[in-house]
């Protein structure tokens, strides 16, 4: 067993874990922040990504014990004092999710995405999200959802 | 009947009346704050975890099975075995194809990745560990992989469990073999081709899993369970482990897509019951993605032969089709219908021909079970490609264009309702309108233009074409059941004095908004709005019984029942409106969302003043029993027959056989849409499941039975950058006998969109002299079509 220190969402986690716990494992069954989801075990699907420092990462196939000292953002700390971030208002808008499995990956990278290119082409969208699977959408929403969303955040600075 | 008007409504709460539209949905709120909450979720306490140990071999047969080392594992709290469970008589369970299913083996091992053991212990991790300590001692069997090796005489038999000396599962047809016989020796041209639908998998982004606790005082079993059907699991598991069913509760809660992955019994759901009848705490059993796509129901695997008659001048006169279907290790095919191949032969599809015949025999391999799933519609997937190639084909050998040779022989709208040849009566169409639309979008004459003048250039673009019509909304019980199960929903509607209303329903969602649609449709018939109503679904406690969401069934069968039942209220709304109103029932008519004396506007009551009345401020004349909840249950008289029209462009790469989707057009008619956004998102959904089909997925073996699609690294599935933005288009051609005139459409972007795709990569390939090649269209078989030697894309590369 190993003790680490966390920051989940701007609140400090202290736990005692198994060297082997995956962070995915971590902030589901021990912190109990169930938004982020785990798909595939291959870092293939993408419903596990959540930001580590200010980077999107797959948390199934990282350690629990690599995020020891650091933050964490999941879909979770998107909203912030009861106001929900564009872009969970665009998916939401332009029926960018279906059974919402994959949406809370999707929006942590839509997030990251919209904060180093607020105005992303609709390719450059895609290339985003390419890392991750959606299987309800076909995309064409999802799409949409994060332009609706470059068009309604407010200007990063 | 014709379904109301369908207002664009843009704003989340439309007004009465008129509640259809582009509603935004209900469930998004919750999903979009990640508080969703699906099955691994669930955390109870004193919660025990369950791992299953699955077999390495695809064919063994099993001489021991020593669990000692796992048993003295700290962590574990029980180790269950086929042994285990055949004390039971749980060892094997029925399949939803009238055969059974090993749940721990026994006996043999028949396909890689099936289930030998199940530990429980008191993590995820130390489950995990304990697999490693069992020892089994298998010895192994030579496999049978091939499907068409199957019945070689001296090939290993899979099932001699059931005394069987063969592989053979089924023989049987459909259609007129004489005049399909007399179609074809009257034709100018008849065309041949053999083709396989390869085997799929739907691969929900949540895999399966189970929470099962008993309450060992009340005897109560609650099992939160990925199932598209909790009512017929609930039936299921009575039958099977002889609980008494008002004991069992299933729940369905947030499921993370299901595609028809999640509707049969998979022997870990009955793991994790026995894990919690042994154990005394709830357990929970979640696979992981490897057990998903190697142990749950595949999709398709029909290796199919197919002929087409013609006159020259282009009327196709007959079809055949000659099918060897692969059933895999045992026959569990989630199909609901009385003939062994479900809907396939209504393989005539859409088009005016005078008779058909087809011909499936199945057959046992050592793959997983399955054949039925992933959106298919229940073969009609397979049966929609196979004419749609024909169709191709045959345009190809006379030298027509593939749009006007459809065009000449689709069904034409004062045929409808139609009896096709094979004995479906489709409900309504109006085929030419929807290709001709499609063909309008694309700018179909100008895409043929474009690509002659590539091919000048040494540019290699297809524009590929498919029709389908598609059978959902099953089923009509003269035909159809699960389990002798007929195939009716039930509906409950409570409205509560204040007019705010609860719907129950049979049928779940898996992403289907039925949160949303559902409400709309008990809305527009009350006039309240969406946020008036809400929807309860997937909790068998709570719900009246149904047989669940797959085969696009929701709208055409549960979506009905809303609106029986809706109506049921409003006439008992009109009952206590006389009263209130002091006039005769006879005397009122509902409009604008309210009850209203006829030729008086200022005498009305709407349902929330009603409903207020009902519950006890209205004297009620003799025999009303007050209130104006209502149920019913709905018996649907036919299938309802979506179609559409779909143009694929591609640009293929002769260099390297890789395939970019340049556009792809989708025209659907699925009749009233209830709520446009949640249609088009379906079609949308759909459309990357035929991309994917075509060019990337496929759960190939190599010739020892090891399964080669058993991760996402393997099994690829399309991405953002892999789909095109789809364009879509529509037409509303109302079902004459869905009490909306709506009809399902859950499934029709992913029975059409594979033959475009194929049809599109074939025409760019046209120059090299290729016919056909088998899905998945991957850059290497491609490139093989194009040197003349066409892939296997089932077997591994050797």
């Amino acid at each position: 067993m190993m003790q680490i220190t966390v920051t989940v969402n701007g609140t400090s986690y202290r736990r005692e874990i198994e060297p082997r716990l995956l962070l995915i494992h971590f902030l589901r069954d021990e912190l109990r922040l169930t938004g982020s989801h785990w798909g595939c075990d291959t870092s293939n699907c993408g419903a596990c990504v959540v930001w580590l420092d200010d980077i999107p990462v797959k948390s199934c196939t990282m350690l629990a014990a690599m995020a020891d000292g650091r933050r964490v953002r999941t879909v979770e700390g998107l909203e912030s004092g009861g106001r929900l971030d564009p872009v969970q208002e665009g998916f939401a808008q332009c029926h960018g999710l279906q059974c919402g499995f994959c949406t809370p990956g999707m929006l942590m990278t839509a997030r990251w995405l919209l904060d180093h290119n607020p105005d992303p082409s609709a390719e450059q969208i895609r290339e985003a999200i390419s890392g991750q699977i959606c299987r309800c959408t076909g995309y064409e929403n999802i799409v949409r959802s994060i332009q609706w969303a470059a068009k309604h955040s407010e200007p990063a600075g | 009947m014709t379904g109301p008007p369908v207002p664009g409504q843009q704003e989340p709460a439309s007004p009465a009346p008129g509640a259809y539209g582009p509603v935004r949905r209900k469930e998004d709120a919750r999903f979009i704050r990640g508080r969703g909450r699906f099955v691994d979720d669930i955390q109870l306490p004193g919660m025990l975890y369950g791992a299953i140990l699955r077999s390495p071999l695809a064919h063994a047969r099993i001489l021991s099975v020593d669990t000692e080392a796992a048993l003295a594992h700290p962590r574990v709290e029980a180790v269950i075995t086929g042994e285990t469970l055949a004390r039971r008589d749980l060892a094997w369970m029925p399949t939803l194809s009238r055969d059974v299913q090993a749940v721990l083996a026994t006996d043999k091992v028949r396909y890689q990745g099936q289930e030998v053991a199940f530990v429980v212990a008191t993590d995820r991790y130390s489950a995990r560990d304990a697999l490693e300590l069992i020892n089994v001692e298998y010895e192994p069997l030579p496999p049978v992989i091939d499907a068409e090796r199957a019945l070689d005489s001296g090939a290993p038999v899979v099932r001699d469990d059931l005394g069987k000396t063969s592989n053979h599962i089924f023989d049987w047809e459909a259609g007129d073999a004489a005049a399909t016989d007399a179609a074809f020796a009257s034709a100018d041209v008849v065309v041949t081709q053999d083709m396989l639908y390869p085997r799929s998998h739907p691969a929900p982004l949540e895999t399966c899993g189970m929470v099962a606790d008993l309450d060992s005082v009340s005897g109560k079993l609650t099992l939160w369970s990925t199932t598209q059907a909790p009512h017929a699991h609930r039936t299921m598991y009575a039958l099977v482990a002889g609980i008494p069913e008002h004991k069992i509760r299933v729940v369905s809660p947030d499921i993370g897509g299901g595609f028809g992955n999640k509707v049969p019994v998979y022997p870990g759901y009955l793991c994790t019951i026995v894990g919690t009848m042994l154990t005394g705490r709830p357990v929970k059993w979640v696979e992981d993605r490897s057990e998903n796509l190697m142990s749950t129901s595949f999709a398709r695997d029909y290796h199919m032969h197919g002929e087409i008659a013609a006159t020259r001048d282009g009327r196709i006169l007959g079809l055949r089709a000659k099918v060897l279907a692969d059933h895999g290790a045992f026959n569990a095919t989630a199909q609901p219908t009385k003939v062994p191949a479900g809907f396939f032969h209504i393989f005539t599809g859409s088009y005016d021909l005078q008779a058909a015949h087809c011909q499936v025999t199945a057959v046992h391999t050592n793959k997983a079970p399955g054949g039925v799933a992933y959106a298919c519609s229940f073969r009609i997937t397979e049966a929609v490609y196979l004419v749609e190639r024909m169709v191709d084909l045959l345009a190809r050998e006379l030298d027509m264009d593939p749009a006007q040779l459809r065009l000449r022989n689709l069904l034409r709208p004062e045929q409808f309702p139609y009896p096709s040849p094979t004995g479906w009566q489709y409900d309504s169409g109006n085929y030419p309108r929807a290709l001709a639309l499609a063909m309008d979008m694309a700018g179909y004459d100008e895409l043929r233009a474009e690509q002659a003048e590539r091919r000048q250039r040494g540019e290699y673009m297809g524009i590929g074409l498919s029709f389908f019509t598609e059978g959902v909304g099953a089923g009509p019980r003269a035909h159809m059941d699960i389990l002798g199960l007929g195939m009716a929903d039930g509906a409950d509607l409570r409205v509560f004095p204040t007019g705010k209303a609860v719907l129950a329903i049979s049928v779940q969602t898996q992403g289907q908004g039925h949160e949303t649609t559902f409400a709309q449709i008990v809305a527009q018939e009350l006039g309240l709005t969406p946020d008036d109503v809400e929807v309860v679904h997937g909790d068998t406690d709570v719900t009246p019984f149904g047989l669940g969401t797959y085969g696009s069934r929701s709208t055409p069968v549960s979506g009905a029942a809303a609106v029986v039942v809706a109506r049921k209220v409003r006439e008992r709304a009109r009952i206590v409106a006389a009263a209130m109103l002091e006039v005769s029932a006879d005397d009122l008519e509902w409009t604008g969302g309210a009850w209203q004396v006829r030729g008086d506007p200022e005498q009305s009551a709407t349902i929330p003043q009603i409903a207020m009345a009902a519950h006890g401020s209205v004297e009620l004349p003799d025999g009303v029993e007050g209130h104006l909840d209502a149920e019913t249950v709905y018996n649907p008289p036919n299938l309802t027959f979506p179609f559409g029209a779909y143009i694929c462009v591609t640009d293929v790469d002769p260099g390297t056989g890789a395939v970019k989707v340049r556009r792809f057009i989708a025209v659907d008619d699925c009749g009233v849409r209830i709520n446009p956004m949640i249609v088009e998102g379906q079609v949308h959904g759909g459309l990357a499941d035929g991309v994917g089909m075509a060019l990337m997925q496929v759960i190939a073996y190599d010739e020892n039975g090891n399964c080669l699609g058993g991760s996402f690294m393997d099994y690829l599935l399309p991405t953002a950058v892999e789909c095109p933005s789809w364009e879509l288009g529509e037409t509303v051609t109302p079902s004459p006998h869905h009490p909306i005139g709506a009809k399902g459409v859950g499934e029709s972007a992913t029975v059409g969109s594979p033959p475009a795709v194929v049809n599109s990569v074939l025409d760019a390939l046209a120059p090299f002299g290729v016919r056909h090649a088998d899905m998945p269209l991957t850059p290497a078989s491609v490139w093989s079509a194009i040197q003349g030697r066409p892939l296997r894309t089932d077997l591994a590369v050797s």
